[in-house]
């Protein structure tokens, strides 16, 4: 547990963070989120609203967010729940930062089909840029994660960016997608190899050809 | 023969067309619906049974048998709840994302047809926290169907009430597990629960709970309209129909592919992915099923049957389909080692042969890619496997352990090799 993160609880914290409160549009959407389960189950939107929590944490500072304490204490008592249940969900889920992270949050796949399609070049051109694994670079803008499989493994190697996936990576790749990030473009997402769609054979695939152009509809041969 | 692109589901596998209502509808989705709810109940059940689905989310239990024991009639402050798994994490594994992403509407659609079938209240589909833009497109394409009125009161005109709701997971690789997925979906940590009771009698809420993996059910209304007969008519006996494979690794072209059951497996890997890096005598074993299987080395695994029996008879199974393909030049013992690593940072912790297992296991498994260990090592590590194996609530130690065995089994000359050049025979023999 060496590595586990020192999960902040100081006074500034709870200075920074104690009043936090929905925005007017995110209190709908966390209505919206309570309605999907039955009532008295409430409980079950904690997932939903601690990722909204830390979305709208990322917002206010302009980074992908994390859950401070006393968001996590706003979340538990709008659902009625003891603080503890609601921590012990943040503390147990991978996607919910307890620390507070850069502008993007870099997750390198590193499991067996990416790492043998070569996820260390990924990584290596992460670390060519001054990143290290578990933390954020000085100008706050990249941090980075290594993740265990984000199940796109016909498209290894692969990067998740904050919202977005890159896949079919190399060392140069990587390079490019970080260098666009860094100056403040949104660099193409989904797969990075020019031959590919998404997930068919590269070059073009070797079934459904039909469904290329057009819409094919292929009851009438049945 | 091939497959036959008429006779493939996923007609939309690769998102060439749009995954929206209207496309869906043009490719054959929702096309009377109520037709087929007004077959009843127990005829659909009947069909299901009789087309040989069986699950396609590892164990491949029949999923018709799985609907059956839902209860007959729903008690009013009991409703019951089908859930289903889309929290695709098993390393290999890359389907459900395709489907979700885009062709949703078969997924929806066989929701409401299979929520019906099984007399429930609502379906609720937990998608894996990383599927981000891939759960944007399911929560627009649910939209979409209460909009056309194809779900909620009336549901697409049958009189039958369904709703479907999306739930995202947060990354955790266990709620993958049917009861850490109904303890998850609760707001709770997604560590499993005991069985009995089984899902069937108290899951959801404690309500009676069917959970069925995403291609389970999205190919549930091609086969209610094409009939049990055609989707029989493709694999061999016992293991029917067609599957979506998908090939990672040490192919010239990976790729997420939809063929008939029992293929073999060069014909799979020739036709679609190019062959493998290298040809055919370059290929060093295949993990067949998903990283939790045992892998198959390469002379056995050439001219197998893909399906549940002809791994199962190679002491490897065929999960979902993942075959992770490893030709000469992987480090074969990285490739596991990372596996292992994989299980222990998924372990829940609950049980204590997991917890610890998974990370003893690991880190014996780094020390013998490096060979510094002692030849005995070997026979403790694979000691140890057994002893994880079956002692836990859930799967996830037999599937931290197989992989393992799996090396041990058919690698064993080269984890003693590298022992001895690092010089660790000479202390055995001592």
């Amino acid at each position: 547990m060496a590595d586990a993160p020192q999960i902040p609880d100081e006074a500034e914290v709870r200075a920074r963070w104690g009043a936090f409160a929905w925005t007017a549009e995110n209190a709908e959407k966390a209505k919206a989120v309570i309605a999907r389960y039955p009532a008295g189950r409430q409980r079950s939107a904690v997932m939903p609203l601690l990722d909204l929590a830390q979305r709208q944490v990322g917002a206010e500072t302009n980074t992908q967010g994390w859950l401070p304490v006393p968001v996590i204490e706003y979340v538990a008592a709008q659902l009625d729940m003891p603080f503890i249940r609601a921590y012990e969900v943040a503390t147990f889920y991978t996607m919910y930062n307890l620390v507070p992270v850069g502008r993007y949050h870099v997750q390198v796949c590193g499991t067996t089909p990416c790492l043998l399609r070569g996820s260390d070049d990924v990584m290596a051109a992460c670390k060519n840029r001054g990143m290290v694994k578990g933390k954020t670079t000085p100008d706050g803008l990249f941090t980075l994660t290594e993740v265990e499989c984000m199940g796109t493994c016909a498209n290894a190697p692969m990067v998740q960016i904050n919202d977005d996936n890159y896949e079919d990576l190399d060392y140069d790749s990587m390079t490019r997608i970080l260098d666009e990030l860094a100056a403040g473009k949104q660099p193409k997402t989904g797969t990075q190899n020019p031959q590919r769609h998404t997930s068919e054979p590269e070059g073009g695939p070797t079934t459904l050809k039909e469904m290329v152009k057009a819409n094919h509809d292929y009851r009438k041969e049945w | 023969m091939s497959l036959l692109d008429k006779d493939r589901i996923f007609t939309n596998l690769y998102g060439f067309q749009p995954w929206n209502l209207k496309s869906a509808q043009m490719r054959g989705d929702w096309d009377n619906t109520r037709d087929l709810m007004k077959r009843g109940q127990d005829a659909i059940i009947e069909e299901i049974k009789a087309s040989g689905l069986r699950g396609r989310g590892g164990a491949g239990f029949p999923t018709g048998l799985k609907w059956s024991f839902m209860p007959k009639e729903p008690r009013e402050d009991r409703p019951s709840f089908l859930v289903i798994n889309a929290d695709e994490s098993e390393p290999g594994s890359c389907k459900d994302r395709e489907i979700i992403r885009h062709d949703p509407h078969k997924l929806i659609e066989g929701a409401l047809i299979a929520g019906f079938a099984m007399r429930a209240r609502a379906a609720y589909i937990y998608i894996r926290g990383e599927f981000i833009r891939e759960a944007e497109t399911l929560f627009a394409a649910v939209q979409e169907a209460y909009d056309a009125g194809l779900l909620g009161k009336n549901a697409a005109k049958s009189g039958y009430d369904f709703d479907v709701f999306v739930h995202r997971g947060a990354g955790a690789y266990i709620c993958g597990e049917e009861t850490a997925m109904i303890e998850s979906l609760e707001g709770k940590k997604g560590q499993p629960r005991l069985k009995p009771p089984f899902p069937a009698g108290a899951g959801l809420y404690g309500c009676p709970t069917t959970v069925n993996n995403v291609e389970s059910i999205a190919v549930v209304p091609t086969i209610l309209r094409r009939g049990a007969a055609w989707f029989s008519s493709f694999g061999r006996e016992n293991n029917k129909g067609t599957k979506l494979f998908q090939i990672s690794g040490h192919v010239n072209k990976p790729c997420v592919v939809e063929e008939a059951m029992s293929i073999p497996f060069r014909e799979l890997i020739d036709r679609h992915c190019g062959g493998i890096r290298g040809g055919w005598d370059n290929l060093l074993a295949v993990i067949p099923g998903g990283s939790s299987v045992p892998l198959v080395p390469a002379a056995e695994i050439m001219d197998a049957p893909m399906d549940f029996d002809g791994l199962k008879a190679l002491g490897s199974g065929l999960g979902t389909a993942a075959a992770i393909v490893m030709d000469k030049s992987t480090d074969i013992v990285q490739a596991i080692s990372r596996i292992s690593y994989f299980y222990k940072h998924e372990s829940c912790g609950q049980c204590t042969p997991c917890r610890e297992g998974t990370g003893w296991m690991w880190r014996v498994m780094e020390r013998l890619r490096t060979g510094d260990a002692d030849i005995g090592e070997i026979d403790t590590l694979f000691d140890v496997t057994k002893q994880v194996e079956g002692h836990t609530i859930c799967a996830l130690g037999d599937a931290a352990a197989w992989p393992i065995q799996g090396l041990i089994r058919h690698f064993r000359p080269e984890l003693e090799r590298r022992i001895r050049e690092n010089g660790g025979a000479l202390e055995a023999a001592e």
